[in-house]
């Protein structure tokens, strides 16, 4: 116990929350690693709880999305175009139920009066849905060849979010899409990632004139309307290439996007812990710059700048969906939820066919869900703090 | 406070300057100039184009000189005699195309930003003084939401309702019988009347930001010393609120109106767009669409332009309002 109080008198951190009374946790409190405290703290965050899960959902589906979606994304079922979501039963029309959920044959009908296509469930045909079906051959990653889909029908067709106008089916391609746009964002992030820590990095630790150069520099950048240059920038790119080099250059373009915010982080964070006394100590050690940085000034920003990434991420996000909505980004075939938005432009299709709408709910679902992590780990990152 | 402003001035031109120079440098990437377009457009018109009469035409033009010497004869050209070019789409000159688009873009960016402080600044003074009531906890919701969602999908949205319940589009900034009518006192009030749908998506963000800082700041504000001892002298609540802290809070509100107004006239373009209202926004994407890069460069610059001018302003109220910063010392 000595040891411990030792302890608090050399680096005064705060008394531990009332709660924690007993000896354990208070032993455990103080003997606890950097890690295990922010955890702690970020496990308190209901919220940030609630986003991550969502978060690693989105990821698993980026992940497994051949697997998981029922169909190909270019699959097309062309007598169901623009049909609306399939809805599960349990029941039947007898009343019985059934502990295998199954969908009613549609019969398509056009209404004479307002030439809109009605769509009828055949109650008298049921199409059942089985686990691990075989269905559309696939390439998972590109590697493992396989036909098996997570779930599906064996007779007639099972889209449970609706089709496209072409008749493919919209929860693939979102499952597929989620994967895209994840990609460029996690991709994106590790180009401002990189360029934010080096700039900044620059800017912090030699400090003067070249910190002076590139902070008026980073203050033209933030005065630009970003959206609107990075849309004539990319408007500017050869309508002949390819839609993967347009995906590439793309992403590239949305990483040049987001560095300053961090470079001026990292810059700050070195500013003040340059003159701190564990630097001058290891600078009298005969420690290099380099070192200095890698070994004692990165870590102890660490946190921060991870912050600072997952604040970040929606930004890259929301942009390839700007972008790829108006059909200055990404193009068919390589789909994303941008390109998937493109459906959504027209406001009669939208009324007419809402279910074209989902891709709107995953993305602002998966940007609340990161700033409510962002928001956690904000807090997290300075486990001492109250 | 004139030296302040002077210097402020100064570099605004010098930003300026320096936009100008990318915007330059986004018309000319595209492969291609207006010789190869120009030649392409006869062609189409089935006169007989050499490639002969292209070098010519090029010469003629100026386009084979060096680069600094065509952004030099470009930017005079703006400067000097408000020239902007020529639009290939619409073979008319870009300041003709852009008339009085700019004027629209203007005022609702200009109206977003007052819509922005006049929703904000009341209501962040209402969540700091009645912390975790359920007001308070509307606006956080909102706020989250308002913040995650991007503008122009917040304008699908809106649309969506608007068509499914009302019935009607709020897209537009006219009513019918006003769109071809030449201004008047009516056509200023029905866009007014219009005017607030737009501003409400571009400033829905903004203001969940600027909520967020009021309330931080004022929270910290209200319980300091200064507060007591005032409360202490006997001065009415409403009054000392008023009085101090709140006049402390407002400044990094007031720091951050350049930055609300570059992202305001960042999403602009695309809430124009897709709720179909006449001003630059839907030019400026089928300018890029096109490749009609004179006049979309043109109103890269003019958006350019309003941001800095923004900046400028902000900055300007903000040494106003603090002589900390008047004085040249760092906050």
């Amino acid at each position: 116990m000595t040891q411990i109080t030792e302890a608090v008198d050399v680096t005064p951190r705060p008394t531990p929350p009332p709660s924690v009374i007993a000896k354990d946790a208070e032993i455990k409190y103080y003997t606890a690693s950097q890690f295990q405290l922010m955890w702690w703290k970020f496990r308190k965050h209901r919220l940030a709880l609630i986003g991550m899960v969502i978060l690693g959902t989105f990821v698993f589906i980026a992940l497994f999305a051949e697997f998981l979606s029922p169909y190909t994304p270019g699959a097309r079922t062309p007598n169901y175009l623009f049909g609306g979501p399939q809805v599960l039963h349990f029941v039947d029309a007898e009343g019985n139920f059934h502990l295998r959920p199954f969908t009613y044959a549609l019969s398509a009908a056009m209404d004479p009066e307002t030439f809109l296509l009605e769509v009828k469930e055949d109650t008298s045909e049921p199409w059942p849905v089985y686990f691990f079906v075989k269905g559309d051959p696939y390439k998972m990653w590109g590697l493992i060849e396989s036909d098996i889909h997570l779930f599906g029908v064996q007779e007639g067709h099972l889209h449970l979010l609706g089709t496209d106008q072409l008749g493919r089916d919209i929860l693939s391609r979102l499952f597929h899409a989620t994967r895209t746009s994840l990609t460029i964002g996690v991709v994106g992030l590790f180009i401002s990632f990189f360029l934010g820590l080096i700039i900044g990095g620059i800017s912090g630790f030699f400090g003067g004139s070249i910190d002076e150069v590139i902070q008026r520099f980073i203050e033209f950048i933030r005065s630009i309307p970003t959206l609107p240059l990075w849309m004539a920038l990319a408007a500017s790119l050869p309508r002949e290439w390819s839609p993967q080099r347009v995906y590439f250059t793309i992403t590239i373009l949305l990483g040049l996007l987001g560095w300053t915010h961090l470079a001026r982080r990292v810059r700050g964070k070195l500013l003040s812990l340059r003159e701190e006394d564990f630097v001058v100590a290891a600078r009298i050690a005969g420690s290099s710059d380099a070192r200095i940085i890698a070994r004692h000034l990165l870590p102890s920003f660490l946190s921060y700048i991870i912050v600072d990434l997952s604040i970040s991420f929606p930004y890259m996000i929301l942009a390839e969906t700007s972008l790829s909505f108006i059909g200055l980004g990404l193009r068919a075939p390589v789909i994303s939820w941008g390109v998937l938005l493109q459906d959504a432009q027209n406001i009669q299709a939208i009324a007419l066919y809402p279910w074209l709408f989902t891709p709107v709910a995953f993305v602002i679902i998966s940007v609340m869900a990161f700033s409510f992590v962002g928001d956690g780990m904000r807090d997290a990152a300075d486990p001492y703090s109250r | 406070m004139a030296k302040f402003v002077i210097q402020r001035f100064i570099i605004m031109t010098l930003m300026l300057a320096a936009l100008s120079i990318i915007v330059f440098i986004t018309i000319e990437l595209p492969p291609g100039d207006y010789a190869d377009r120009r030649a392409l457009h006869l062609r189409s018109a089935g006169v007989l184009v050499t490639s002969e009469d292209v070098v010519s035409l090029r010469h003629q033009l100026g386009l084979d000189r060096p680069w600094y010497v065509r952004y030099f004869n470009w930017i005079s050209n703006i400067v000097l005699h408000g020239n902007f070019g020529q639009s290939f789409g619409l073979h008319l000159p870009v300041t003709q195309v852009l008339g009085e688009r700019v004027g629209l873009t203007v005022m609702l960016a200009v109206a977003t930003i007052i819509f922005t402080y006049g929703l904000a600044i009341p209501i962040g003074i209402y969540s700091a003084i009645r912390q975790y009531s359920l007001g308070d906890y509307a606006a956080t919701v909102v706020g989250y939401f308002g913040m995650a969602t991007p503008s122009f999908m917040l304008a699908l949205i809106l649309l969506y309702f608007s068509v499914m319940v009302i019935g009607t589009s709020v897209g537009g900034l006219f009513s019918p019988e006003y769109n071809e009518a030449p201004w008047s006192w009516g056509k200023f009030v029905d866009l007014l009347r219009h005017l607030w749908v737009p501003a409400l998506v571009l400033g829905l963000a903004g203001t969940a930001f600027e909520i967020r800082t009021m309330r931080a700041t004022l929270l910290d504000e209200k319980n300091k010393l200064y507060v007591t001892a005032a409360r202490a002298k006997g001065l009415p609540e409403w009054k000392l609120l008023m009085k101090y802290p709140v006049r402390v809070a407002l400044n990094p509100i007031v720091s951050t109106i350049g930055w609300e107004l570059t992202a305001i006239i960042a999403g602009a373009p695309l809430v124009s767009f897709v709720l179909a209202l006449p001003d630059t926004g839907p030019l400026f994407l089928t300018a890029l669409l096109d490749q009609d890069t004179y006049l979309s460069g043109a109103i890269l610059l003019m958006y350019a332009a309003l941001t800095i001018l923004g900046t400028f302003l902000s900055d300007v109220l903000l040494a106003v309002l603090d002589p900390r910063i008047r004085y040249g010392e760092r906050v």
